[in-house]
Formats: C-alpha cells, sequence, structure tokens
C-alpha cells in the first residue's frame, strides 16, 4: 500500500465526497464521520508520505502507469511534503472544530456541504502534490468552485463577494492557464520537470518569458498580492465560520507554494532570479504591500476584516521573502508557508468563537471576554503572539529567517517593512486584548444584532471547539520550538543546491 | 472606471502581443508543440489501447487522470449550483394553472380551491407560459428518443469518430433539457425526479474513481486499465480498450446527470416547481 | 507589404485570441451589470480555448483519427505529420468544462444576488450595501 500514499492522499477524499453527499440524502448523522474518516486518511498518508521523502528524497507516482512526460505523475519532495502535511492538517482541525456551526448555519444541505468541503480540500491537496503543469490547474478550479459555494451562501453581502471573487479568480486561473499555453508551445511538454530540463536552452525564448510573467500574474490575483488583494476583505469578511476556517489559511497559502514550485522547479531558479530581472520589483511590491496591509488592518473596527488584512500583510511577506533569491529568504517564506496556516487558522478559529457567543464582530463587542471565557482567550493570546512574532511561537522563527534573508541580501527597506507591521500588529492585537481584558463586559452586547436572536448567555466555548482551538494553539508553540529541525531536516532539501 | 479599464485592456492586449513574433506560425507542422510529445501519442495510441480516436485515448488513458477530476469538476458544480439555491420550503403559489387536455382549456385555481388530480385529462402548468402550442410540444416529443439514441451513438463510437463521453453525456442532458423547455419543467421533473439525477452524477464519478481504485488494489498504479485484462478475459491493450469505454460510461452519465440537475436549479431558482 | 501580410497571416490566430480575451476583460472591468460581467468572462475564457486549439493545427494535415486496416496493414506505420496534435483538444475539452462549471456557479450566485437586491447593477448594489 506505501507506494499509493500520493494516489490515497487524492482518492480517498474524492471518493468519501460522494459517499457523504449521497450520505446526506439517506441519514445525515453519516456525514461527519465519512468527512473525517477520510480527511484523517488523507492526513495520514501525507504524514507516511513526508516520512518517505525524508528518507529517499522524492516520491514519484505514475498515474496510470504512463511514464513522466507522455501521463501525468505526481512528484513530492520535501517543499510540497511540508505543504501537504499542513493542508490536510488544516482541514482535518477545522472540519472537527466546526461541526456544530455546520449543523447550526446548513441543517437541511448537511451532506452537500460536507461534500464541497472535502472537494476543497481534495483540490488543494491535488494542487501541492502534482507534477504536471496542465493537472494543477484542474484541480485548482475544483478548489476554486467550491470554494466560491462555501462562501457564497448564509449571509447577504457573502453572495456579493463571492461572485465579485468568482469573476476576479477566473480571471487569474485564465492566466494561469494561458501561461501553461505558453509553455507548452515552447516546449511542447506539461510535464513540470521535463519543461525545468528545457529551460537551460530556452532562456531566451520570448514565449517562455511571457508565460513567466502570465503566470505570474494570474497567481498574484489567487494569492491576493499587493496590489491585487481588492477582492479577499470583503470575500473572507463575510464568509460562513465553518468555511472561514478552511479557505482563509489555505487558499492564499497553497497559491504561494504555486509560485514557488513554479518559480523554482519549473522555470528553474537560474531564470526566475537571474534571466528574467523581475524579484526586485516584485520584493518592492511585497514590501508596498505589507506597509498598507497594515495600515488598512489598523483602520478596522471589525476583527474579522483586520485579520483579512492581516493575510494581505503576510502574504507580503512570503512572496517578498522569497522573490528575495537567498536561501534564508526562501527558508523562511516556505517555513512561513506552514506557520501562517496555522496562525490564521487560530485567528479565525477564534473570530468563529467570538461571532458565535458574542454576536457581534466588532472589537468594541469584545469587553470583558478575558473574564467570560478566559480558557478561549488564552488560546487566542497564543494566535496573537504568534502573529506579532512573539518567541518562542513559530511566527518569530519564520520573522527570523525572512529578516536575516533582507539583511544578506542588503534589501533593508523589506527589512523595515517586517519590523513595521510587526510593530502594528502588536498595536492591533494589544488593543483587542486591552478591551478584552480592562473594560467591563457590557451586558448591551449585539444591540443591533440581536434582533430576532435569543439571548446567548456568553461563556466558554463549547469543548468539540476548544479542543481543536487548542490543537492548533499549542501547535503553534511546538512548531516554534522545532522549527530548526524543520530547517534542518526539511526544508534545506526544498531549495536547489544552487541558491546560497 | 470605463477609461480605466479601456487602458488595462490596452496595456494587456499590447504586452500579449509582444512577442508573438516568436512564436510558431498558425498550422507549422515543425512547432515544438507538434514534435515534442504529440508524435508518441498519434504513433502509439492503437499500440497502446487499440483507439484509433487519439484524442479518446489521451483524454481517457495517458491523462485519464485530469479527465477524472473534469468529471469531478462537473460534480462540485452541481453540487454548489444546488448549495447555492436550492429551497426545500417554498410558499405556496396565490394560484395554480391547469389544461384541461381534450379541449386545450386554461385553468387558474385560486387559492383553497380543491386542485384537480394530475391525470391524463388535467395537466398543471407553469404560470409564467400558459398558452399550448400543440406543433412544439408534439415535435419536441417526437424528436427526443432519436436525439437520445445518437447520444449513445456518440457515447459508445467515441472509440472510432469524434465524440466520447463528454459530447454523449451533453446531448442526453441536452434532450431532456429540451423537455423542459418544449412542455415545462414539471413534465422534465415527472421523468426524470431530481434525486435520480443526483444519484446518477455520483454513480457516474463513482464509476470514473472506482475503475481506477481498482486498478490501485489489484496492485498496479491508480487507474491502470491493464489490470481490467484478468476480469473481462482479454489482453492488456483490449483491457485499455474497454477500460477507456468504462470510464466514458461513467463521465456520460454524470454530465448528463449534472447538465440537468443545474438546469433544474438555475431555471427556477432553487424552487424547482416552475420553470421558464 | 507581402511579407507584412504574410506575417499578420502566419500570426493571426495570436491577433485573434488576444482580440477575443480583451473583449472579455473589458466586458469584465467597465460593465455595471453582473450578467454582462459573467458574459465577459465567458468570452475571456473561451479565447484561451481558441489559442489553444489553434496551436494544435498543422499544415495539411486531419483530426486525429488514425487510419487503420486490419491484418498486414495495421501494423503500418503511422506518420505523425498527417494528423493534428491532439494534446490541445484533450485539454481545452476539460477547460471547457471548467468552463461551464464556472458559469453555472456564477449564473447561481447571481440568482442568489438578484433575489436580495432585486438588481443586478453593480452600483446599485454597492449603494444599498452603504445604506444598511
Amino acid at each position: 500500500m506505501s507506494q499509493h500514499y500520493p494516489a490515497l492522499i487524492i482518492v480517498v477524499p474524492l471518493l468519501a465526497a460522494l459517499a457523504a453527499a449521497a450520505a446526506g440524502w439517506i441519514n445525515k448523522r453519516y456525514c461527519f464521520p465519512i468527512a473525517v474518516a477520510s480527511l484523517a486518511a488523507s492526513f495520514v498518508s501525507s504524514v507516511f508520505l513526508l516520512g518517505r521523502v525524508i528518507r529517499v528524497k522524492e516520491v514519484i507516482y505514475e498515474m496510470a502507469g504512463w511514464t513522466a512526460p507522455i501521463g501525468i505523475v505526481y512528484r513530492v519532495d520535501a517543499l510540497n511534503g511540508l505543504v501537504i502535511v499542513v493542508v490536510t492538517a488544516v482541514a482535518l482541525v477545522n472540519l472537527i472544530y466546526s461541526k456544530s456551526a455546520i449543523e447550526e448555519d446548513f441543517p437541511d444541505k448537511m451532506g452537500t456541504y460536507y461534500a464541497l468541503y472535502i472537494l476543497f480540500a481534495t483540490g488543494l491537496a491535488g494542487m501541492v502534490v502534482t507534477g504536471d503543469a496542465f493537472n494543477l490547474y484542474v484541480l485548482m478550479e475544483i478548489a476554486s468552485l467550491t470554494g466560491y459555494s462555501l462562501m457564497g451562501l448564509r449571509r447577504d453581502r457573502a453572495t456579493v463577494s463571492a461572485l465579485n471573487y468568482l469573476i476576479v479568480g477566473t480571471i487569474g486561473a485564465t492566466f494561469y492557464l494561458l501561461g501553461v499555453g505558453y509553455i507548452y508551445i515552447a516546449t511542447g511538454t506539461l510535464n513540470m520537470a521535463e519543461i525545468a530540463s528545457f529551460m537551460s536552452q530556452m532562456s531566451d525564448s520570448g514565449s517562455i518569458r511571457m508565460a513567466f510573467v502570465i503566470c505570474l500574474a494570474g497567481l498574484f490575483i489567487k494569492m491576493a498580492f499587493f496590489p491585487l488583494h481588492g477582492w479577499l476583505p470583503n470575500a473572507y469578511t463575510y464568509t460562513p465560520t465553518a468555511s472561514i476556517g478552511l479557505i482563509a489559511p489555505l487558499t492564499t497559502k497553497v497559491t504561494v507554494y504555486i509560485m514557488i514550485r513554479m518559480a523554482l522547479s519549473v522555470f528553474t531558479p537560474e531564470f526566475s532570479f537571474k534571466t528574467i530581472e523581475l524579484s526586485g520589483a516584485i520584493v518592492w511590491l511585497a514590501i508596498i504591500g505589507i506597509v498598507a496591509g497594515s495600515c488598512m488592518a489598523l483602520a478596522q473596527k471589525n476583527f474579522k476584516k483586520m485579520f483579512t488584512y492581516i493575510i494581505v500583510a503576510e502574504v507580503g511577506y512570503m512572496v517578498g521573502g522569497f522573490w528575495l533569491g537567498n536561501r534564508a529568504g526562501i527558508s523562511g517564506s516556505v517555513l512561513h508557508i506552514a506557520n501562517d496556516a496555522l496562525m490564521t487558522l487560530a485567528l479565525f478559529m477564534a473570530a468563529g468563537i467570538f461571532a458565535r457567543k458574542i454576536k457581534g464582530e466588532e472589537i468594541s463587542d469584545m469587553q470583558g471576554l478575558f473574564r467570560k471565557m478566559p480558557w478561549t482567550m488564552a488560546a487566542f493570546v497564543l494566535g496573537g503572539l504568534s502573529i506579532i512574532g512573539v518567541p518562542p511561537t513559530c511566527g518569530f522563527f519564520s520573522k527570523w529567517y525572512l529578516i536575516s534573508g533582507g539583511i544578506e541580501a542588503g534589501n533593508y527597506y523589506f527589512v523595515g517593512a517586517l519590523l513595521f507591521s510587526s510593530l502594528i500588529n502588536a498595536v492591533l492585537f494589544f488593543r483587542i486584548f486591552e478591551v478584552a481584558y480592562f473594560e467591563p463586559f457590557s451586558e448591551s452586547h449585539g444591540h443591533d444584532h440581536s434582533h430576532g436572536h435569543e439571548a446567548v448567555a456568553v461563556e466558554e466555548a463549547p469543548l468539540g471547539m476548544l479542543i481543536p482551538f487548542y490543537v492548533v494553539a499549542i501547535s503553534l508553540v511546538i512548531l516554534g520550538i522545532f522549527s530548526g529541525d524543520l530547517i534542518t531536516k526539511i526544508i534545506y532539501f526544498a531549495i536547489p543546491a544552487g541558491i546560497v | 472606471m470605463k477609461k480605466l479599464g479601456l487602458l488595462t485592456v490596452v496595456v494587456c492586449g499590447v504586452l500579449l502581443l509582444l512577442k508573438t513574433a516568436e512564436f510558431a506560425d498558425w498550422g507549422d507542422p515543425n512547432s515544438p508543440a507538434s514534435r515534442h510529445l504529440s508524435p508518441y501519442f498519434l504513433e502509439n495510441s492503437i499500440k497502446d489501447s487499440a483507439v484509433p480516436n487519439v484524442v479518446t485515448a489521451v483524454l481517457a488513458d495517458y491523462r485519464g487522470f485530469d479527465t477524472m477530476f473534469e468529471t469531478t469538476v462537473i460534480l462540485a458544480a452541481g453540487l454548489a449550483c444546488f448549495f447555492i439555491l436550492r429551497v426545500r420550503k417554498t410558499e405556496k403559489p396565490k394560484s395554480t394553472y391547469y389544461r384541461h387536455v381534450p379541449t386545450a382549456t386554461t385553468l387558474r385555481i385560486i387559492e383553497g380551491a380543491v386542485l384537480p388530480e394530475q391525470s391524463k385529462v388535467f395537466k398543471r402548468i407553469d404560470s409564467v407560459w400558459v398558452p399550448f402550442d400543440l406543433i412544439l410540444a408534439t415535435t419536441c416529443k417526437a424528436i427526443i428518443p432519436f436525439i437520445q439514441i445518437f447520444a449513445l451513438y456518440v457515447i459508445a463510437h467515441g472509440h472510432h469518430s469524434p465524440g466520447g463521453g463528454f459530447q454523449g453525456g451533453v446531448v442526453l442532458g441536452a434532450s431532456i433539457i429540451l423537455m423542459a423547455i418544449s412542455r415545462n419543467l414539471g413534465a422534465a421533473i415527472a421523468h426524470l425526479k431530481e434525486k435520480t439525477t443526483v444519484l446518477m452524477a455520483m454513480i457516474g464519478v463513482f464509476i470514473y474513481a472506482g475503475t481506477g481504485a481498482f486498478a490501485a488494489l489489484a496492485g498496479k498504479n491508480f487507474l491502470d486499465y491493464s489490470t481490467l485484462a484478468t476480469v473481462l478475459g482479454v489482453d492488456e491493450i483490449m483491457a485499455r480498450s474497454h477500460g477507456i469505454l468504462i470510464v466514458e460510461t461513467g463521465v456520460a452519465i454524470a454530465v448528463m446527470a449534472v447538465m440537468v440537475w443545474i438546469y433544474y436549479n438555475l431555471s427556477s431558482a432553487g424552487k424547482q416547481d416552475e420553470g421558464l | 507589404m507581402g511579407e507584412i501580410l504574410d506575417f499578420i497571416i502566419a500570426k493571426s490566430n495570436y491577433w485573434s485570441y488576444v482580440v477575443l480575451m480583451m473583449i472579455g476583460l473589458y466586458a469584465m472591468i467597465s460593465r455595471q451589470n453582473y450578467v454582462r460581467k459573467i458574459i465577459g468572462m465567458s468570452i475571456f475564457q473561451t479565447a484561451v480555448i481558441l489559442f489553444y486549439v489553434s496551436t494544435a493545427v498543422k499544415e495539411k494535415a486531419v483530426i486525429p483519427i488514425i487510419a487503420h486496416g486490419h491484418g498486414e496493414e495495421a501494423n503500418a506505420a503511422i506518420e505523425a505529420s498527417q494528423y493534428i496534435n491532439p494534446l490541445p483538444h484533450v485539454l481545452m475539452l476539460t477547460a471547457i468544462v471548467v468552463g461551464v462549471a464556472t458559469l453555472g456557479v456564477a449564473l447561481s450566485l447571481a440568482i442568489r444576488v438578484y433575489q436580495k437586491y432585486g438588481t443586478l447593477e453593480e452600483n446599485e448594489i454597492n449603494d444599498m450595501i452603504r445604506e444598511q
């Protein structure tokens, strides 16, 4: 069975999605166990796969038994071995966390919801492990389509922002497809490894250069890189609780991973960093994006919206760090993919609990929460500290690598932007902590939201939500403590040897 | 906004055209795309899987994994439309319309009145379009079976002529949609219930993914149809050919069902009582 | 003059796809009505499909269905240049399906938006959101 791990990660959830949808029509009680079991199986296989990758460096799985350029192959190395574990873990933990939210929000469409949820996770996981440029597009569209529908239900503005996101997202994906087409007409192949092997003779070909620019533009739209981030804050703010914990941590991070994959293993580092002289400009955009994202986060009163602007800034960290083009910067960027997925998940889990308990999304609604839900707040503080970058949480370590990458590259503006953004994050979170700790709890919570709702007693979150939340919060610290090992044992091998 | 849009578009267009001079000419038989990978497919598809239609061979065998996800995309779209639109509890309409078939009279029955039983004599019709067109209804009724037979031909003959699961499935779905357009949504739903379409969509994708999983369970790689050889009692090449037919059938069922399912939801805004 | 004309004809597939694609992009950016935006999105995707399919063309070649005989003839060598490139067709079959799927989801979201706001004009919807 062990040789099938790359296929199992994808196929088990796919079959389970069918089963979950069918179970929704027969007996709704079976949906949740099916979904959890399939994502757990996917997670376990990805952990085993990572173990194998650490031993043998690269695992290749030939779909339908056809070898590389003829058929589609899955190719797992240290880079996507790490990301796939993060993707499946986040999907699994968030699913367990959102069980009650799903039952409450979508009582009559539960089977469909679980099926879409699993398909979204399948799409993302497939994007990570695939070794074929076109296969990636198909999987990207599965993740996008299911993502739009997971966003577009329940609240008034959600449908409008989901429709806007759909239009923008389709532009991004279509640009990516066009870029793949340009690569195809220049090389005649779609296999990533084979494209890379043609690259040394192709580096001055016009269509390859165009392909690079178009692919990158498409991915920048999809990952909400400044200045193409306009769709993200609205789309994420109005997404239902259960979906946001899946979509917000993973979509942008997986797209950043694809950018890294395209730059390192399709276009080759030689071409991406040297031949085509765009990395300086991209780092500058990232610097502006970090500063702008942080400032806009500061201007928000709604905490969910504030978190979305933090995501915009974090995308700047990863993209900027990667295009510094040195080992420390790229290591920081890859490490930050893993860290940021968990940090964002922690933030939105907290936001989900708050939104459920206080029926409001303003920071001012959070008065006195430390007293009412101390356990939730403790974990939330951990998440906040990690976003700020306080050791020993993991946020500190990836920032450390990013900053040392900036210093190594001599780009002090990037270093400055990172420090500035950390400072702003500190202000943001201590403002929340202050409101929640010092101001007394007021009974007028959710005054303009509570029409028609029964007043919910503000108290600790149910254990079904709290335990997954704690798993994530504690893993932030564990990841921080072991980040040295992550760098030397895994990420070191993810970066081509030519990069110093 | 319009000027900004125009500027963006012109800039994008010029950027895209910038390097076209270096691209291969239109119809150039020596372009890199025509020289590198495609000759392998053209020269080996008959040897590998005994399928003369190379598009079918590449679609369902060499790149079969793509196609499985293509079917999944369709299923995801069906699920998404259902999830976004479908409403279960609808308000009762103010009035319902019935047609008395022998006299071709349209009856409007106001709220609270006793509704006639659905029968050959009394048929419920949509309120948005009450006129009855005998020619249209009869013609469509007459040609729908032929459309469906043609669809089956397209599916089954995909190995040897243009066609295959997607094309056949779409034609099959169109025949049901034609029924819904020419009569009304209720007539189509009476023939093919929503639950049936959902079940068929699941079965279609399951046939594809299940065939793949069978190969993996039998010890070869996922989707390797040559494992079917022992089950079907043919050699590996013919097993691939039959494997392609099996998955294409799955694709056709899924595509047909999802097309109809999406149409049901879109045309009635999820209420599925009255369509266009 | 003749050379320029030859050049334009030789690259005409690229010109036409770019024009079509930009029409779609313009509709998406500048139109206020969501249905028009969605139509623009469809045109945009179709342009890329056209681009791929045009790269498959080979002069004096036929569709990739191999003419084959039985027995002895079946082993006759196949000349790849006689048949057009099948791969872009396969890829675009997938892209068409993806386009249809996206269109379906976009339309169902648009129906939802219309049910909530009673209009599909973007500026009117934005005004309503601001008033809330």
